[in-house]
């Protein structure tokens, strides 16, 4: 009897340390992860609320130090940048100028600047699914530069990763036409200036 | 040369350097940069045009980095977004 009792036990500690096998081991992963955080000096255990302001302030200089001076005045002023199309859509359109605004963590609208008609949203996320913040998403400067660097660098795979959708799915187009009215005066205004400056200069 | 890749709730962190130039660094460089993509990260390089107009381009592999780059920055690759 006792034998039998022994060998049940046995069987069992045995069953259960198959099944408990899995979550010790990932239990171990993640103490290990957080030491290596904490030697890295990242310290996931205390929130940080200036951590998020610091890593949009990184992600700005980054945006500034890789985009052209108007494209970074045009972001800081309106909260927007506007991209010219090169290729994607162009058999639709058979040779007429389009373009696309770029707005942090919302859907790339495509537009014609001639006549302001919205095009299309293609919905886009760069996600980070290491979440080392507990988060995937990346400060909105750092979204806007990656849409810009995936539209300058390869138009088409970006567009055809995208979701698609029509105007308004997403983006009020009330406010994007509200804001290429904003961009068409930011424009002349910044245009003036330059006038002005160069005569003064003269 | 930096690789620069963007983190959530941190902004860009510098996660190699070395000089392309040098066989050790360069061997360091293409690793890092393997590792990268093998995590699903797309890399792109920021480039000034001759009319001074700045672009990028996306690579795809560590010998279409031109040597002359000064920084490639990871960023996670595109997904679609909500549907």
């Amino acid at each position: 009897m006792t034998v039998a009792l022994c060998a049940t036990a046995i069987v069992v500690i045995a069953l259960l340390w198959e099944v408990m096998l899995p979550y010790i081991d990932r239990q171990r992963q993640r103490r290990r992860a957080r030491r290596d955080a904490r030697e890295r000096g990242e310290g996931l255990a205390a929130y940080d609320p200036g951590r998020e302001r610091r890593a949009e302030q990184r992600a700005r200089e980054l945006l500034r130090s890789c985009v052209n001076d108007e494209e970074w005045e045009m972001y800081r002023d309106l909260g927007l940048l506007r991209v010219w199309g090169g290729e994607s859509l162009d058999k639709e359109l058979r040779g007429v100028p389009y373009a696309y605004l770029i707005y942090p963590h919302k859907p790339i609208v495509a537009y014609l600047p001639q006549t302001g008609r919205l095009l299309n949203e293609y919905c886009v996320e760069f996600p980070d699914e290491t979440k080392p913040y507990g988060s995937s998403r990346l400060p909105d400067s750092d979204d806007v530069l990656a849409k810009w660097m995936a539209l300058k660098g390869d138009e088409r795979r970006l567009i055809s990763t995208a979701n698609m959708h029509l105007p308004g799915r997403q983006v009020d187009p009330r406010q994007v036409q509200r804001d290429l009215w904003r961009l068409g005066r930011w424009e002349r205004e910044r245009l003036e200036r330059h006038r002005r400056a160069s005569s003064g200069a003269a | 040369m930096k690789f620069l890749r963007m983190r959530p709730g941190y902004g860009e962190q510098l996660i190699a350097e070395g000089d392309i130039e040098v066989g050790e660094d360069a061997e360091r460089l293409v690793a890092e940069f393997r590792r990268q993509l093998e995590q699903g990260m797309w890399a792109a390089i920021p480039v000034e045009t001759e009319t001074g107009r700045r672009e990028a381009e996306l690579v795809r592999a560590f010998d279409e980095i031109p040597r002359t780059a000064d920084r490639v920055i990871f960023f996670p690759r595109a997904a679609g977004g909500a549907r």
